[in-house]
C-alpha cells in the first residue's frame, strides 16, 4: 500500500504535535484521503497517540477516511439550490450511483458528497464533478446524466 | 507545603488544604456537590459542568476552581441550582437511557445526580433528540462499550492517557456525533487498547462494563499471581469460583491499579484442565492414583537417590513458605545443594552481579518512587509488556517532565515516548554503557564526592574506559557516539535517575558483565542510596525475588547465606538437627545436563516447564525423557509433565496461605480465596508429605504462618517479618527485627558489603557467544506479550488473553521481508544451529533491520528450540537474548 512511501512526504514536517494538522493534509494531498495505516503513520511521526489524530482529523469536514472516486460528485445544499429541490437531486444521486452520500462507488468511478454552496445560486439546483458545474438540474436531467456515464 | 488556609463553604468558616480545588475542599468534608468528569486519580477536567458552585457571588466549576483564602462558597444558591438543573437535563436527553431510573442502577451515577437535583422527567422531552441508536462495541473480549449511554465525560479517555500513558481513546466526531473511538471505522480492539480496565472501572455511568461480570458473594485480598510488581488485588468468590477481580487501592505496589493479566487472568484457576489427582506412569502412559499410593512411591524412589543423584528445581511461582520448605528438603533430607528454580534463566546475574558492587542483588529502589525520576534510563527492559504497572510510574515520571533514555535493539511501546530511543545491537550494552561512561567521566559529569565517600576501585575502572573509544564504541553497538553521548549527558545531568533493566541486560553471556555496567553507572553518577534512583532489575515472575531470597539456589541458603562458610553451614545444621553438604550444587541448566553427562537420576521439578522455557529446549525435553525418575508438580499438565514419572497436582496461587515477595522487596501476604481445586495440595504440603514419609524430622508444620516463622529465625534480612506484621501492608526486607519499618530504598548509608563501600568494576567487552553469519544471517532475540505469562500455562486457559494473543509471531523488519519475500500472515520457518520453529510472520519495524523477534509462550512454536544454551560462566544463565538464525517461508 502507498502508506509505505510516505516517507519523503512527512520527513518535510517537524517531528512534534504541532506538525499534526499540516502532515494530515499533505498526506491527503499525496494519497487522496486519509487510511488507517497513514493515520497510525503520521501519529508515529507527530509523537501524538493515534486516537488523538483521529479526534483531530475528524473533526474537520476537509479530512477524508475513504477513498475517493475518480470523479466527486459535490451536490450543492446552499439556501437557493436547498429551495430548487437539492434533496430531490441527491435522492436520484444516490440511487443512479448505488451509494448513499458520503460514499465512493466499489468501481472508484464515484464519491458522492454535498457540500454548503457552490457559488453559482441563480444556477440553482446545481452540482459539481470535479469542480465542473452541471446547472439548473432535476432528477431526470441527473439520471440521464449519469446512467449514461455509467454505461 | 500543606499550608492550610480559611473559607467559608455556605456560611461556616473552615481551614482546607491551600492546593485543594473547591470540589476536593467540599468533599473532604462530606459536603456533596453533585460531578461526573471528577476522578480523584485524574487532573481536573470541567467538562461536565455539574459541579457549579458560587464563590463570592461568581458561578464555577468547583472541580477545576482553586481555594483562595477568605473565598466565599454557596452550593447551594438558587442559580447554582437552577444553571445545574439544566446542565444534568441535557446530559440525562443525552444519554439515550434518559431516565432518572436508569436501569444501570449503582453503576450510574448520572442517575443518582438526576435524583439528587431533582430532575422532572416530563420536562425532558422539550430537549430530547431524536434516537440514535449506535451499536455496543464488544470487541474487547473482556468489556463492553455502549455509546449510547456516555455522557462525555472524558474519564476513560483521560485516564488512559493520564495514568496509563497508552491514549488509546480520544473524543472523535467532535460536534453535534462526538463520541469516544480510536480510528475511523475500528472497533475498540484494534486500537491501541492494552484491555487493562482501568477506564472500565472509573466509568460513571455504565456506558464501559466489563462482560459477563458477576457481583461476587465475598472477597479476599491477595497479592497477583503474574509478574514480579506483585499488585494488590481483591479477589471475588462466589462458591468455590473466581470470578472478580479489582485492584486494592490501600497497596503501595500497584495502588488499585491492574493490567489485563491482572485484572481477567484470574479465570485460569476455574479451569476444567486442573490437575485434580496425581497420576503416576504405569505401562507408559500417566494414570491417576490415590496420593499415599503417588506419595509412597516418591518416597521410595527420592530415598534411593540421596546426595549427588538428585536435584530439585523449585518455582517462582511458589510462595517464600514453599520455596523454603522445598530448598530445606533437598539439602537437609536428600543431602544436596542442587536446588535451583528459573530466576537462573532470568535475573542471576542480577544476584550474581549486584551482590559483587552493592553487596545486595535486589532492585534498590521501590516502584513507586520511580514515578518521581527525573530520568529513567530502561535498558533491556520493555516494561509496559512485562512490568505494566512499574510502567505507569515510568508514564507518571514523564509526564511529571522527567526525561526517558530507552536502550533496546527494538522500537518497544516505550519507545514512543522516549527522549531518546538508543537502538543498540542486541548484547552490546557493555559498550553502550561503558561508552556512556566515558563521556561522563571526560565531560566530568560524574559524582566525585560521591565516588569518594562510598565507591572503591574507581581508577581501576576509569582506565578501563580507555578501550571504550568513539569509534570503538560506534563499531559495537552500531549507535552514533553522538546519540550515546546525550544519553550520557541526559542521564548524568537529570538526577535522580533511576536506571531499569531486565532481561535484555540479563540473558547473556556477559549478563554478569552487563549488570556491572548498570551499578558502574549508578555509583559514577551517585544515583545510589537516593529513592527514586538506583538500580532496579524488574524481576519477571510474582515471586522470583522471594524463591532467590528463600535460597532456592544451590550455592546459598535463605538469606543469600553462603553454603561453603563454615559459620553459615554450622547455624543450619543446627537448626534443622542434620549435617549439611558445603559443595555448591548444580543450576538449571547443569541439572539437566547432569541427567546424561552426570550423576543425576531424580528430579523433583515444582512448578516449572524446561520443555518451553530452557534455552536449547530439545536437549531439556531429551534430558527429562531420560532421567531415571521425574516428579512434575504443577497445577496443570505442561509440555514438561507429559515426561513426568509421577505428576502431583499442586493448589494454585488462590487456594493457599503464604506470602509472595514483589520485585521492590515487599513481602506480602497470598491468601487463600477458595479451596484446593479436586484433591490438589498446595506446595508446602506436599513437600512436607514426602519429607514425612523418607522419615525426615522439620516438616511438621501447621500452617503458613508457622513456617515464616523459621524463615524469619533463619534469615536476617527476613528477621522483623511476620504474617501478623504484613496483615494489612506488606514490608520491604531487610527488615531485620520486629520493630524494623522496612526499607523503602537500600545502601542509603552504607553497601552491606565488608568494606561498606560501592565497588566499580573494570569491564571488557565480549561479543555475543552466537554472531549472525552468510548461513545464519539473522538475529534471534527473544520478547514476553503483554497478554501472556512465561509458557503461558495459565495464561493460554483464560480465553479472553487467548484472544488478544492467541499465537506466536515472527517479528521481522519490512527491510528484511522484502528480501526473503515474506508478507505478514506468512508461515515462516525459523532455523538455527540448534533446532526449527514454524509460526506466522508480523512485518514490523519494531524489530530493527537483521534482527526478529519472537516470544516463548506458545507450544505450537517453542521458540527455546533455537536458542542458544551457552551461558555466562558466573552466573550460568544461557544467552536466550541472541543467536542467529535463518528464515524463510514455511
Amino acid at each position: 500500500m502507498a502508506t509505505n512511501n510516505l516517507g519523503p512526504v512527512l520527513s518535510a514536517f517537524e517531528r512534534r504535535p504541532e506538525s499534526l494538522i499540516s502532515l494530515l493534509q499533505a498526506v491527503q494531498e499525496s494519497l487522496g484521503y486519509l487510511p488507517p495505516d497513514a493515520l497510525g503513520t503520521v501519529a508515529r511521526h507527530a509523537r501524538v497517540p493515534r486516537s488523538r489524530v483521529y479526534g483531530v482529523a475528524s473533526f474537520y469536514s476537509q479530512f477524508r477516511f475513504n477513498p475517493v472516486g475518480r470523479q466527486r460528485v459535490a451536490v450543492c445544499r446552499g439556501t437557493a439550490c436547498h429551495v430548487g429541490g437539492a434533496r430531490f437531486i441527491l435522492e436520484q444521486l444516490e440511487r443512479t450511483l448505488g451509494i448513499p452520500e458520503g460514499q465512493t462507488t466499489e468501481d472508484m468511478e464515484y464519491s458522492l458528497e454535498t457540500v454548503a454552496c457552490i457559488g453559482c445560486c441563480g444556477l440553482a439546483p446545481c452540482i459539481s464533478v470535479n469542480d465542473e458545474v452541471s446547472a439548473k438540474l432535476t432528477p431526470k436531467k441527473v439520471r440521464k446524466q449519469f446512467k449514461q456515464a455509467r454505461k | 507545603m500543606r499550608e492550610k488556609i480559611e473559607v467559608s463553604i455556605n456560611g461556616s468558616t473552615v481551614a482546607v488544604d491551600s492546593s485543594a480545588t473547591v470540589l476536593e475542599a467540599a468533599l473532604e468534608r462530606d459536603l456533596f456537590i453533585p460531578h461526573l468528569c471528577h476522578h480523584q486519580d485524574l487532573e481536573p477536567a470541567g467538562v461536565c459542568r455539574l459541579c457549579l458552585v458560587e464563590v463570592d457571588g461568581r458561578l464555577v466549576t468547583a472541580c477545576n476552581a482553586p481555594v483562595t483564602e477568605g473565598a466565599e462558597i454557596r452550593t447551594d444558591t438558587e442559580a447554582v441550582k437552577e444553571t445545574r438543573l439544566g446542565a444534568v437535563e441535557l446530559l440525562l436527553v443525552n444519554h439515550h437511557r434518559g431516565t432518572v431510573d436508569c436501569e444501570e442502577g449503582d453503576a450510574c451515577e448520572l442517575s443518582a445526580i438526576a435524583r439528587f437535583v431533582g430532575v422532572d422527567e416530563t420536562r425532558l422531552d422539550r430537549y430530547r433528540r431524536p434516537d440514535r441508536l449506535l451499536a455496543t462495541d464488544t470487541s474487547n473480549p473482556f468489556f463492553e462499550f455502549d455509546p449510547n449511554i456516555c455522557v462525555l465525560c472524558g474519564i476513560c479517555a483521560r485516564t488512559c492517557d493520564e495514568i496509563v500513558g497508552v491514549a488509546a481513546i480520544d473524543f472523535v466526531h467532535r460536534g453535534f456525533d462526538t463520541t469516544i473511538g480510536s480510528a475511523p471505522g475500528q472497533q475498540w480492539i484494534n486500537s491501541d487498547c492494552v484491555s487493562c480496565g482501568e477506564c472500565v472501572v472509573r466509568c460513571p455511568t455504565g456506558s464501559l462494563s466489563f462482560t459477563g461480570f458477576e457481583i461476587p458473594e465475598r472477597e479476599v485480598t491477595t497479592t497477583c499471581t503474574y509478574c514480579g510488581c506483585g499488585c494488590g488485588i481483591h479477589l471475588g468468590v462466589s462458591g468455590d469460583r473466581l470470578v472478580s477481580a479489582r485492584g486494592e487501592r490501600e497497596n503501595p505496589s500497584n495502588e488499585g491499579r491492574l493490567c489485563v493479566k491482572g485484572r481477567f487472568g484470574f479465570t485460569f484457576v476455574n479451569s476444567p484442565d486442573r490437575l485434580t489427582t496425581p497420576l503416576i506412569r504405569r505401562n507408559g502412559t500417566l494414570e491417576e492414583a490415590t496420593w499415599d499410593e503417588a506419595l509412597d512411591l516418591v518416597a521410595e524412589r527420592f530415598s534411593a537417590s540421596r546426595g549427588d543423584a538428585f536435584a530439585a528445581i523449585a518455582s517462582a511461582k511458589l510462595t517464600n513458605e514453599e520455596n523454603y520448605v522445598i530448598q530445606k528438603f533437598s539439602r537437609a533430607v536428600m543431602g544436596t545443594n542442587s536446588v535451583d528454580h528459573c530466576a537462573r534463566l532470568c535475573h542471576s546475574p542480577s544476584v550474581a552481579g549486584l551482590v559483587q558492587s552493592f553487596g545486595s542483588g535486589a532492585m534498590t529502589s521501590s516502584s513507586k518512587d520511580l514515578g518521581d525520576a527525573r530520568c529513567i534510563l530502561a535498558i533491556g527492559t520493555n516494561t509496559t509488556a512485562a512490568h505494566p504497572i512499574i510502567g505507569l510510574q515510568v508514564m507518571r515520571s514523564i509526564r511529571a517532565g522527567g526525561k526517558l533514555i530507552v536502550a533496546n535493539p527494538r522500537e518497544i511501546e516505550l519507545a514512543r515516548y522516549a527522549d531518546l530511543h538508543i537502538q543498540h545491537r542486541a548484547g552490546s550494552d557493555v559498550a553502550l554503557l561503558m561508552g556512556m561512561m566515558r563521556v561522563i567521566v571526560d565531560e566530568e559529569l560524574h559524582d566525585p564526592e560521591f565516588i569518594e565517600a562510598r565507591c572503591e576501585n574507581f581508577e581501576a575502572f576509569r582506565d578501563s574506559l580507555a578501550e571504550y573509544d568513539e569509534a570503538t564504541v560506534e563499531e559495537k553497538t552500531g549507535v552514533p557516539f553522538a546519540e550515546i553521548a546525550e544519553a550520557a549527558r541526559m542521564y548524568a545531568q537529570n538526577s535522580p535517575a533511576a536506571l531499569l533493566y531486565a532481561m535484555g541486560i540479563t540473558q547473556h553471556t556477559h549478563g554478569t558483565d552487563n549488570v556491572l555496567a548498570t551499578s558502574n553507572l549508578a555509583l559514577l553518577t551517585g544515583n545510589v542510596g537516593v529513592p527514586s534512583g538506583g538500580v532496579n532489575p524488574l524481576r519477571g515472575q510474582s515471586n522470583v525475588q522471594g524463591a532467590c531470597d528463600m535460597g532456592a539456589l544451590p550455592n546459598v541458603y535463605p538469606g543469600y547465606q553462603k553454603v561453603d562458610v563454615p559459620e553459615v553451614k554450622a547455624k543450619f545444621e543446627e537448626a534443622w538437627g542434620v549435617e549439611l553438604d558445603d559443595a555448591p550444587g548444580l543450576t538449571h541448566l547443569e541439572i539437566l545436563a547432569g541427567v546424561t553427562a552426570g550423576p543425576i537420576r531424580a528430579i523433583y521439578l515444582v512448578g516449572e516447564n524446561p520443555a518451553l522455557s530452557e534455552a536449547d529446549a530439545t536437549h531439556a525435553r531429551e534430558a527429562m525423557e531420560k532421567v531415571d525418575f521425574l516428579v512434575v508438580q504443577d497445577i496443570f499438565l505442561t509440555e514438561s509433565a507429559e515426561y513426568a514419572d509421577v505428576v502431583l497436582p499442586a493448589a494454585s496461587f488462590a487456594e493457599k496461605d503464604g506470602t509472595f515477595t514483589n520485585t521492590e522487596r515487599r513481602v506480602q501476604r497470598v491468601r487463600k480465596a477458595i479451596p484446593p481445586v479436586g484433591d490438589s495440595r498446595d506446595d508446602a504440603w506436599i513437600t512436607c508429605a514426602i519429607a514425612r514419609r523418607m522419615g525426615a524430622p522439620g516438616f511438621d508444620f501447621e500452617s503458613a504462618d508457622e513456617v515464616m516463622g523459621e524463615i524469619a529465625s533463619l534469615t536476617p534480612s527476613y528477621g522483623g517479618i511476620t504474617h501478623d506484621r504484613i496483615e494489612q501492608v506488606g514490608l520491604q526486607w531487610p527488615c531485620p527485627d520486629a520493630s524494623h519499618p522496612g526499607t523503602r530504598y537500600l545502601h542509603a548509608e552504607t553497601f552491606p558489603r565488608p568494606s561498606g563501600r560501592g565497588r566499580f568494576f573494570p569491564l571488557e567487552y565480549r561479543p555475543p557467544d552466537e554472531e549472525p553469519d552468510a548461513e545464519y544471517p539473522l538475529v534471534l532475540t527473544t520478547e514476553r506479550s503483554l497478554y501472556h505469562y512465561h509458557t503461558s500455562t495459565m495464561t493460554r486457559r483464560v480465553p479472553g488473553l487467548e484472544t488478544l494473543r492467541p499465537e506466536e509471531l515472527v517479528e521481522i523488519h519490512p527491510r528484511d521481508a522484502v528480501a526473503l519475500t515474506i508478507a505478514s500472515g506468512d508461515r515462516v520457518r525459523v532455523t538455527s544451529r540448534r533446532g526449527e520453529v514454524e509460526a506466522r510472520a508480523l512485518v514490523t519495524e519494531v524489530s530493527p533491520p537483521g534482527t526478529i523477534s519472537m516470544t516463548f509462550h506458545f507450544h505450537e512454536a517453542p521458540t527455546n528450540v533455537l536458542t542458544n544454551a551457552a551461558y555466562d560462566p558466573v552466573a550460568k544463565i544461557p544467552e536466550t537474548k541472541v543467536c542467529a538464525v535463518r528464515v524463510e517461508r514455511a
